[in-house]
């Protein structure tokens, strides 16, 4: 395994993105390709990630610094998924917005290669390139629309973001200043031969981790900045960010926590931060979002909820033994794809209804059923799945993660979770109910683009088959798992 | 790090360096809080030069007290609206206190921590960075070319008005 081949499915999307500005630059007639062109390179690299699975050729590279193993591969395949499935619901709302078409599609490209990068890189240099490779895109694309809301969003999330990524590299600067490595599995040797006596340094740098990270992955304390960018930003960016920055962020932060500070006494500490957090976010999150009566801010409340139900698998993993680890990553691995599916179904949903409404408020979504039944039905499933109910996959994510939280001696912590998935229902079926029962103020049909039906379709269908049919995903996730090395 | 010349030098930069940071906060027009930031720079890139690492040194000269402040200083020069105020707050306080207690636990964390520390100090060989730079490191360095050239596009994109951008759409 060499040169090209090993960073084959990022430089497929890369390249996508250039030959995008490319076409974009030369024939401008040919605007209506673009967004295709996209589709291709992300086909491209998920066949390039196949061949590498049925070659079975997995390890090391670039001296250790990106560690090609089912764990990247399966986020791999997520990423590229998310982008597609993201690509094609911009379809319509770059098309309106006429300008910056090429520059559009090839920045989600490259913010997919840098989601990429995350969950496969093994050294903090890389990790914190990677990092801003996949975030400095994200600012641009918030502050697209150029109103006064847009460029609030994107100005605040820049912002934020910058304090965040500092606090990151103060973490990693004393990981790297005590270790005097940058790779996790040296960092891990360093640990265990001589971390018991500098713990509040450990301590320390695992909250600026935590901190850094934190931002991207949209827990409390850190989310400040989540309900004005999801409002702010346009639909189909705000989908992006709640789907594919989370999802690398947590990607990234299992691969870091495991591989590179996991021995007992230092676990037994961030796990109990983990733990703490994620009460605060699920509660936090989810009384927030009650409140709301916009749909998008609601969704936006609704992550961070989800992300404190995700730090539950986390603050399992250190309970012991090799099982309850398993349990717990790979519990978040499977909520992770689980959350993907839902949360872009969910926003798909809403970017056709509200294109035809011009509106986001959840009073307006009254009697949807009668004006687009697909739609409304396709949005109640997701609501459904975010709430946990089965037979959608959110059900299997949730079961999981609290299960691990269980075998974690974690049973506070997963009552704190259930009881606010009790309090998540009431708000995600009081829409469904506006949409179901509610009475319409016109009669006029809601209809989607191809583009966008096609997207929801594959969203719900997601939704739904592995709700049904969960094994196949949860082996998948369990697998990915497994080939981390525990630090 | 041992005998007086290295120690005064150290103190020096130290008070140099924290002054100057404490002056960019402190300071009321926003020029001159620009101009204690260059001197903060040039503090750290003192310390560099104290750790044996000339070439790190003349780079975060160039690229720091060069590039980015200029860069700061034409930001501020080209948006006459926005007033040269720093502004009071009412934050500051708060922010006071918080600073104090993040210093406090760093000084404190420092302290209690066994570093491992080198006898002599390594000769970092500019040569050896450029190696080290495009073997191991050819990845991260590699894609932060690959950031540069979306940062780039992305920045085009803001800054564009809407009129270029409608006599783009109808070419």
């Amino acid at each position: 395994m060499d040169g090209i081949d090993i960073v084959g499915p990022q430089v497929a999307v890369l390249g996508g993105a250039g030959l995008i500005l490319l076409v974009d630059a030369l024939f401008p007639q040919q605007r209506k390709l673009l967004p295709y062109i996209a589709l291709v390179a992300l086909a491209a690299s998920a066949l390039w990630t196949t061949s590498w699975v049925s070659r079975d050729e997995y390890g090391a590279a670039f001296d250790g610094t990106l560690m090609l193993d089912k764990y990247a591969v399966f986020f791999y395949y997520l990423f590229a998924g998310i982008t597609a499935t993201v690509v094609l619901a911009s379809i319509d709302w770059v098309d309106r917005e006429g300008r910056g078409q090429g520059e559009y599609y090839a920045l989600v490209l490259t913010t997919c290669s840098g989601l990429m990068f995350l969950s496969a890189s093994r050294d903090l240099i890389t990790i914190f390139v990677s990092l801003e490779l996949s975030s400095i895109p994200q600012y641009i694309l918030a502050g697209w629309g150029k109103d006064q809301r847009s460029s609030e969003a994107g100005l605040k999330y820049l912002l934020l973001g910058a304090v965040a990524s500092s606090l990151l590299l103060y973490g990693m600067a004393l990981l790297y200043g005590f270790s005097g490595s940058t790779l996790l599995p040296e960092i891990a040797t360093a640990i265990r031969d001589g971390g018991e006596a500098n713990r509040s340094l450990l301590i320390l740098a695992s909250v600026l981790l935590i901190a850094g990270f934190g931002f991207k992955m949209a827990i409390v304390p850190f989310q400040m900045w989540v309900p004005d960018v999801y409002q702010g930003a346009p639909t189909p960016v705000a989908a992006f960010l709640s789907v594919g920055s989370k999802a690398a962020a947590f990607a990234v932060i299992t691969r870091v926590f495991m591989e590179g500070l996991a021995p007992k006494f230092l676990s037994d500490d961030w796990s109990m931060i983990f733990a703490v957090i994620a009460a605060v976010s699920m509660t936090v999150g989810n009384v927030m979002a009650i409140v709301q009566t916009d749909i998008k801010r609601m969704l936006g409340y609704s992550s961070v909820a989800q992300a404190g139900t995700f730090l539950i698998g986390l603050a399992a993993i250190s309970a012991g033994g090799a099982d309850e680890f398993t349990l717990g990553a790979s519990g978040v691995l499977l909520f992770l794809a689980a959350y993907a599916f839902t949360n872009l179904g969910a926003f798909i949903a809403i970017i056709a209804i509200s294109q035809k409404l011009g509106s986001d408020q959840i009073k307006d979504y009254a009697g949807m059923w009668r004006r687009s039944p697909l739609l409304t039905l396709a949005l109640g499933i997701c609501l459904v799945s975010l709430t946990g109910i089965p037979p959608t996959v959110g059900f299997w994510g949730k079961m999981y993660i609290f299960n691990a939280g269980i075998h974690a001696d974690l049973a506070w912590l997963v009552v704190i979770g259930v009881l606010n998935s009790v309090v998540s229902g009431y708000y995600y079926l009081s829409v469904a109910r506006q949409m179901f029962l509610g009475d319409p103020e016109s009669e006029e049909p809601v209809g989607a683009s191809p583009a966008l039906m096609l997207a929801l379709t594959a969203a719900t269908a997601g939704v739904l088959v592995f709700g049904v049919i969960p094994m196949p995903l949860i082996d998948a996730a369990r697998d990915a798992v497994a080939t981390l090395a525990i630090g | 790090m041992e005998g007086f010349g290295v120690n005064f030098a150290f103190w020096t930069l130290s008070a140099v360096t924290l002054g100057a940071a404490g002056g960019v906060v402190v300071s009321r027009n926003l020029l001159h809080a620009v101009l204690f930031l260059i001197l903060a720079f040039i503090g750290v890139a003192g310390f560099f030069v104290l750790l044996s690492a000339e070439f790190i040194a003349m780079a975060q000269v160039i690229i720091y007290v060069g590039a980015i402040s200029v860069l700061v200083l034409f930001a501020v020069l080209l948006t006459p609206r926005a007033g040269r105020d720093n502004g009071e707050t009412a934050m500051a306080l708060p922010a006071l206190l918080l600073a104090i207690a993040v210093a406090t636990v760093f000084i404190f964390v420092v302290n209690d921590t066994n570093w491992t520390t080198v006898a002599k100090s390594p000769e970092l060989a500019t040569a050896e960075l450029g190696t080290a730079l495009l073997s191991t490191w050819v990845l991260p360095f590699e894609l932060a070319s690959v950031l540069l050239t979306a940062a780039l596009v992305g920045a085009i994109m803001l800054v564009r008005s809407r009129e270029e951008e409608a006599e783009d759409a109808l070419a």
